[in-house]
């Protein structure tokens, strides 16, 4: 079996809307010269359809038809029930973001009439379940062991596999860090179901209790909404900053349920052997307030030093535009955009950047300020805030600005 | 060393312009392109090769034309190429996808390492390397800036983080997915460009992997889109004119105002 889709040429009057509603440019104008009124046919190109069925719902004619394979399961969906966060720590620290996925998911839970569990996988981290608990979970299962110290892909997939399996929850939330998207493909993958990542927004359907789930697409250019409506657990990696933290609550009350590892099935073949800490930067620039970042304009490493110094005085984190890392001016961890990271702060500062969309899909920030000579590039036209002018010369007088107001 | 690269073909979106009245893409007259990631993870396999010997299988889903891709990293160092393509493969989303490249990599056979670019720039979702790992029943290390050999058992690798890296041996076979720290592709050779010419690109579909035809396309997808929209575009704001000594002032002051700082 497989999908079809193709424009039934009696029905197709050539309006095109279904080539504009296409997300994938698949859909093209063919000029009929046989047709009596000379209308235009629309034509699908296969290589590029991807059978997601948006033009059927545009079309006014049915003329456009298709037989979509539908997934098969024998997924009992009433057997899953349940809102779990993961509750990712890191060296013995929480990640801010679980907190965040922890307030999202008590409203989830809330609507769907279930209860909220956060999972915390980890060696000796008990000590950190009452924390999620004060913040509004039901429930805290804990995977505690010594196998477990160090994150590793292979054996933190296995443990929240097997509880998944076990526990049988409809939703699983993950934050979208470098360690929720290295292991969350691997769990999905694992229980055979969707997985969705970098959610941006998260909505429940009623009627068939499935979760909406909304992210960038195409480079930040379309959102998409996707659904998992035949599996389950529906599982989604969720970006940083996009909800709000649960804060600590008087009086919440849950259980906190030691989950018994059977140690015999833990398979990990690899073995972690060490950290190193990045020294250039304290702040986690996915996770930072402010940015300050500079691009190919900024012209050295000294350059970057005066950025450095804004960036420290505001308590945010140092970023550039892959142009500057390329120069070997700032490491690469610094960089932002499509090959790097992607930085969701309050304020966003871009220092001679020209903000082309490589960089700019990296950028999802709530005030941005550009500084920049040149007022036409894509940067100045898209910023909150439009400082034409040389970095140079604004940075140091914005830096001694502040001072004078932090002394003040 | 039997090196398995995996690559996607994507659109370039460098010269990608955005439709004003509808918000979206123009994808008319944009090229195709290996995903950025990617070719660093063909430069790493040919790296591996050319120290330890062996041989690199690049491999890639998607229709016909993804072949060009295919030859792109044949140029580059790669010897072999593998297009999965079938219109049964149509409307994947990357469960099925991760499936569907992981029969055709049992059906290559035998390998040490597969790597993968991080991530895709046109998906962005990361998936489908770690994915493929579990249905292969290897390990896999997500991230890495840096493989280092050690011996015919065990590979160490620098895996990053976002504060710091981390230190992960590992026993073989493994999939490993790279970042762009790790190496600085070459461009293709003369002697690459011709191989690339004269290359005999393999294809496999459903029948030749021996897929499960449950698990491909729409029907092993578990996750559909209901819904394209184009989010608000960032509109320009205020400018700001003059002295850098006024404009700096004039942005502090606003920005105490709207306590930021």
């Amino acid at each position: 079996m497989a999908n079809t889709i193709k424009i039934i040429s009696e029905k197709c009057v050539g309006c095109q809307m279904c080539a504009k509603a296409c997300p994938f440019g698949a859909i093209s104008m063919l000029q009929r010269a046989e047709h009596p009124k000379k209308l235009a046919l629309a034509s699908i190109d296969l290589n590029k359809c991807t059978y997601c069925g948006l033009c059927i719902q545009t079309c006014k004619f049915n003329a456009i038809e298709f037989t979509k394979d539908v997934p098969v399961t024998n997924v009992d969906k009433n057997l899953y029930r349940g809102v779990w966060v993961y509750a990712e720590q890191r060296h013995g620290v929480v990640h801010r973001l679980s907190y965040e996925l922890l307030n999202k998911g008590k409203h989830l839970a809330k609507e769907l009439g279930t209860t909220l569990s956060a999972i915390l996988i980890g060696d000796n981290i008990k000590a950190k379940a009452q924390g999620f608990i004060n913040r509004g979970a039901d429930k805290v299962y804990v995977c505690d062991d010594p196998l477990l110290l160090e994150f590793q892909e292979e054996s933190y997939s296995t443990v929240f596999s097997q509880l998944i399996e076990q526990e049988k929850p409809e939703i699983v939330l993950i934050g979208a860090t470098d360690i929720g998207r290295s292991f969350a493909p691997r769990v999905a993958a694992k229980i055979k179901t969707g997985l969705t990542a970098d959610c941006m927004s998260l909505e429940i359907d009623h009627d068939t209790r499935n979760l909406k789930q909304t992210r960038p697409a195409f480079g930040g250019n379309v959102m998409a909404t996707i659904v998992t409506p035949e599996h389950r657990p529906q599982m989604s990696t969720v970006r940083h900053r996009v909800f709000k933290e649960a804060q600590l609550q008087e009086g919440l009350t849950g259980e906190i349920v030691d989950f018994k590892l059977d140690i015999k099935t833990i398979v990990n073949r690899t073995k972690f052997l060490g950290f190193v800490k990045d020294e250039s930067s304290s702040i986690d620039i996915s996770d930072a307030d402010i940015v300050v970042a500079g691009g190919r304009g900024v012209g050295s490493v000294e350059g970057f030093k005066l950025l450095k110094e804004l960036a420290d005085l505001l308590g945010g984190a140092l970023g550039a535009s892959r142009a500057a890392v390329d120069s070997g001016w700032i490491p690469y961890s610094h960089q932002i955009g499509q090959t790097g990271k992607t930085v969701s702060p309050k304020l966003y500062i871009a220092c001679a950047i020209s903000g082309h969309m490589q960089h700019t899909v990296g950028v999802n920030a709530d005030i941005i300020i550009a500084i920049n000579k040149d007022s036409s590039c894509h940067m100045m036209q898209i910023a909150t805030y439009a400082l034409e002018g040389d970095i140079y010369e604004i940075v140091p007088n914005i830096i001694k600005e502040i001072k004078s107001c932090k002394c003040s | 060393m039997k090196i398995i690269v995996c690559i996607k073909q994507v659109p370039n979106t460098t010269d990608v312009q955005i439709d004003a009245n509808t918000g979206r893409l123009k994808r008319e007259g944009v090229e195709s392109i290996i995903n950025p990631y990617d070719e660093y993870a063909i430069e790493e396999g040919v790296r591996l090769k050319e120290k330890f010997g062996g041989k690199v299988t690049v491999i890639t889903m998607g229709p016909q034309q993804a072949e060009s891709s295919l030859r792109e990293a044949i140029a580059r160092g790669a010897d072999e190429a593998v297009l999965v393509s079938d219109k049964a493969f149509g409307g994947s989303d990357t469960l099925a996808t991760s499936y569907t490249l992981s029969s055709a990599i049992k059906t290559i056979g035998e390998y040490d390492i597969i790597i993968c670019g991080k991530q895709a720039s046109d998906g962005d979702t990361a998936q489908v390397g770690p994915a493929i790992a579990e249905m292969l029943n290897i390990p896999h290390v997500s991230c890495v800036k840096k493989i280092e050999v050690v011996d015919d058992n065990s590979i160490k690798v620098e895996r990053m983080m976002e504060d710091g890296y981390d230190l992960i041996e590992s026993s073989f076979p493994v999939l490993f997915t790279v970042v762009k720290e790790i190496n600085n592709p070459r461009v293709p050779s003369l002697k690459g460009k011709m191989a690339a010419k004269k290359a005999i690109i393999k294809t496999f579909n459903v029948d030749s992997i021996g897929a499960d035809t449950k698990r491909i396309g729409l029907s092993g997808s578990p996750t559909q889109v209901v819904k394209i929209f184009s989010p608000p575009q960032r509109t320009g704001g205020e400018k700001f004119v003059g002295q850098a000594k006024d404009v700096a002032a004039n942005l502090v002051k606003r920005l105490l105002d709207l306590g930021i700082i």
